[in-house]
């Protein structure tokens, strides 16, 4: 892997669209039983626009920027080698179905121990005013060939 | 919604919270459709997570649970408690593979409990187990309490 890209950030994701349906889909595949993710009214009564996003969710927008990091093959992250290892998300507030979200990703960090890289990287997610919602931070461990 | 129903919203209150507390305690349950299922939601097919021939091959124990499953799944009993309006951070460390059995699945087993309690907000503490085994490290939930 190349060490260099340690403060690089790519270019912002198209907006992503945030649908209703998505985020039952979502919350039902993480056994999420709360209604303000499955139940409009009830999202609305605890003075949401729509639905609420499980805390997991903006992965699905980071993956749109990870996968710039793994594709730019300057960067040298071998894919195939790759493993999660840490992942952490910051929220200024829950995302909620009808959000236009972008997102930013700068590597934060490039360590190398014992064989394998560690490349850490912060997405940074706003919505169409440009507000911050949520950043999601993951290193991934590209294993020693 | 139901009619009659009381909506779960923030606006009920988490009480006095004491270091060491538990705040919830769950039995969850992992199998093969699981795995389909959050791999259509999330987006990430990527075969280990249900092949047992691309599992093999690239010489894991089994087909694996996403780790990100995994972690979505952990701090549902944390959200049912605290509400999905008060979960500002969450983060955790993939320590070990889940491996799911094509007919047993796995069996998860998560305690919450209070680490710290801070002016606003207080740390709850995940440990997730699969057997005798923890799953996930470092696996922290800030709620707020101020709302």
């Amino acid at each position: 892997m190349n060490p260099e890209i340690q403060g690089r950030q790519y270019p912002p994701t198209p907006p992503y669209l945030v649908g209703r349906e998505k985020v039952r889909e979502f919350a039902r595949a993480v056994q999420a039983t709360h209604p303000e993710h499955l139940d409009v009214d009830a999202a609305r009564a605890a003075g949401h626009a729509d639905v609420v996003a499980p805390p997991t969710f903006p992965i699905v927008i980071q993956e749109l920027t990870l996968r710039q990091l793994l594709e730019d093959e300057s960067a040298g992250v071998d894919f195939t080698r790759v493993v999660h290892g840490d992942q952490r998300f910051t929220a200024s507030r829950p995302i909620v179905a009808g959000d236009e979200l972008t997102a930013q990703l700068t590597v934060t960090s490039v360590k190398s121990l014992g064989g394998n890289d560690m490349v850490t990287s912060a997405s940074v997610i706003t919505d169409a005013d440009g507000e911050h919602v949520v950043t999601a931070t993951s290193t991934l461990v590209v294993r020693a060939a | 919604m139901m009619e009659g129903a009381t909506p779960m919203t923030g606006t009920q209150q988490l009480g006095e919270l004491e270091v060491g507390q538990v705040v919830a305690e769950r039995d969850l349950a992992l199998t093969r459709d699981s795995l389909v299922r959050y791999a259509g939601a999330s987006g990430d097919f990527n075969p280990i997570h249900y092949r047992d021939d691309v599992a093999d091959r690239v010489g894991l124990p089994g087909v694996l649970a996403h780790g990100m499953l995994t972690m979505g799944v952990a701090v549902q009993p944390v959200v049912d408690w605290a509400g999905p309006s008060r979960i500002l951070d969450y983060q955790v460390r993939f320590t070990r593979p889940v491996v799911v059995d094509p007919e047993a699945g796995a069996a998860l087993h998560v305690v919450a409990k209070v680490a710290r309690v801070d002016e606003g907000s207080a740390r709850i503490d995940l440990t997730v187990t699969v057997g005798e085994q923890t799953v996930l490290g470092k696996a922290q939930v800030v709620v707020a309490t101020d709302r």
